[in-house]
């Protein structure tokens, strides 16, 4: 394992791909837990219990025709994809996945997670105002005031961790929690962080700027092939991270009994919150808009900032 | 690290030129997202790590997005373009470009007598805390209850009169 040190070349080819393969992954496992859940058989004809129906969808995103309407602004029209990619992936880099592999230890690697969540908004933003489509319009107006508010109880509920773990270095909190993990100490903070990150990914029951039964697709009404294939997978990358995330913060990172090794501890954990995500989507409905955002301005917010408060008592006391 | 600081500054300056001579207005938004980033680099590569996130997130993050949340409420559409690019005719350049030719030129002759730029030691995100809330704590809660009266009367004027009130 030597040639998995953080930051080498290895290091980043082998998290960028995994990442990568694991979103486009996702799909099919998403459609086949649903269909589990809902009591149906979902995607099984293409390959070994259908695993093979992601390589079909992908032959049909790029071979299908990628086409710019004429009425959209162009510019932002084509950047609005790539942007969730870039931000979603740039995450990826602050992230330690075991004590060996990881792309960078930054000292602010919480805050550069925050900052590339508040840039993603600007994806689904941009793509609907682009579109020149009133319920691509409608829904990007929906997303960016979900995206703006749900960021700050994001960045509230992380900050009990950061002032338990006295750094803003990702793999500073992991090594931190050798003690004991930061879901007991936390778990208000974690509960903000699950509804807070469900939001910002917007996936179902928070898929509100996409509602298909309100305003079509919402943002991406307009696109088609390969640029609405990158909303998608941007949105199972979206998935991977806030999933990554949580086993970071709350549930010890890759700690764990020395049986099994640090990278699947990670991945086991990371993927029951995938799967815990996905289990939402079949079971819970979807809020009405106004109530999304009562529910977070009027109780996440005032929680969150109690969770800080009583930390920060805490931390004080016992120093 | 001199290189990196050169090469954000010179996007910096692009983009805001990018901000001003746009037409439209969501370009000139997204270059103006791009000199906030720029500035970011700038603070790190100055050694303000924290400095350069807050910029990313409440500029570039939070307030551009606001800008973008407006612009999509309002709409303007082509008319405004139009009106625009006849502001931005030449004439209209003369007087400003001067002005700001004369303060650029006291801004060489001031920056002739620096010494070189030079990277001491990085401020920590708990040296900026440490900061704040200790000498300065007096200044933050001025600030703070700048923002919250700011925030009330916000509140205040978007407030719906129901017709049962007063």
């Amino acid at each position: 394992m030597s040639s998995f040190a953080v930051g080498s070349g290895l290091s980043i080819a082998s998290i960028l791909l995994a990442v990568i393969v694991l979103a486009a992954m996702l799909i099919w496992v998403e459609r086949r837990l649903l269909g589990f859940w809902q009591e149906r058989l979902g995607p099984n004809r293409v390959g070994w219990f259908g695993i093979l129906q992601v390589v079909a969808d992908m032959i049909k995103i790029f071979t299908k025709e990628d086409w710019v309407p004429p009425f959209a602004d162009r510019l932002s029209f084509v950047l609005a994809p790539a942007i969730i990619m870039v931000v979603v992936l740039m995450s990826f880099a602050v992230i330690p996945f075991t004590p060996e592999i990881g792309v960078i230890d930054s000292n602010i690697g919480v805050l550069f997670v925050l900052a590339m969540a508040s840039l993603g908004a600007y994806s689904v933003m941009l793509g609907g105002l682009s579109s020149n489509n009133k319920y691509a319009l409608l829904g990007s107006l929906r997303a960016a005031a979900q995206m703006v508010s749900y960021e700050v109880f994001m960045g509230i509920s992380l900050l009990g961790v950061v002032v338990l773990a006295g750094s803003f270095n990702l793999r500073g909190i992991v090594e931190s929690q050798a003690d004991g993990w930061y879901i007991i100490p936390q778990c208000i903070g974690f509960l903000i962080f699950l509804i807070a990150g469900v939001a910002e990914s917007h996936r179902l029951p928070f898929d509100i700027p996409e509602a298909e039964q309100e305003i079509c697709a919402g943002y991406h009404t307009e696109y088609s092939g390969m640029k609405f294939g990158m909303f998608f997978v941007g949105e199972y990358l979206g998935l991977v991270l806030i999933s990554s995330l949580i086993t970071v913060l709350f549930f010890g990172g890759w700690l764990g009994p020395s049986f099994l090794p640090p990278i699947v501890w990670f991945a086991l954990k990371a993927g029951f919150f995938i799967a815990f995500f996905i289990l939402m989507r079949a079971a819970l409905p979807r809020p009405r808009y106004d109530q999304l955002m009562s529910y977070g301005w009027l109780f996440l917010l005032p929680l969150s900032l109690l969770n800080l408060l009583l930390t920060g008592v805490v931390v004080l006391s016992t120093l | 690290m001199i290189l990196l600081f050169y090469l954000a500054a010179a996007v910096a300056v692009i983009a805001t030129i990018g901000v001003i001579v746009q037409s439209n207005i969501v370009h000139g938004l997204l270059y103006l997202i791009l000199s906030l980033l720029a500035v970011a680099v700038i603070f790190y590569v100055l050694g303000a790590p924290l400095a350069a996130m807050l910029e990313a997130i409440v500029y570039a993050g939070a307030i551009m997005v606001l800008f973008l949340f407006v612009i999509m409420m309002l709409n303007l559409g082509q008319n405004t373009r139009d009106q625009e690019r006849q502001w931005l005719r030449a004439g209209g350049w003369l007087l400003p470009a001067l002005l700001a030719a004369v303060l650029l030129g006291q801004l060489l002759y001031v920056m002739n007598g620096v010494e070189g730029l030079s990277v001491s030691e990085q401020v920590g995100v708990m040296a900026v805390g440490s900061r704040l809330f200790g000498p300065y704590v007096l200044a933050v809660e001025l600030a703070s209850i700048l923002l919250l009266a700011g925030l009330v009367s916000a509140y205040h004027l978007a407030r719906q009169v129901r017709s049962g009130d007063e």
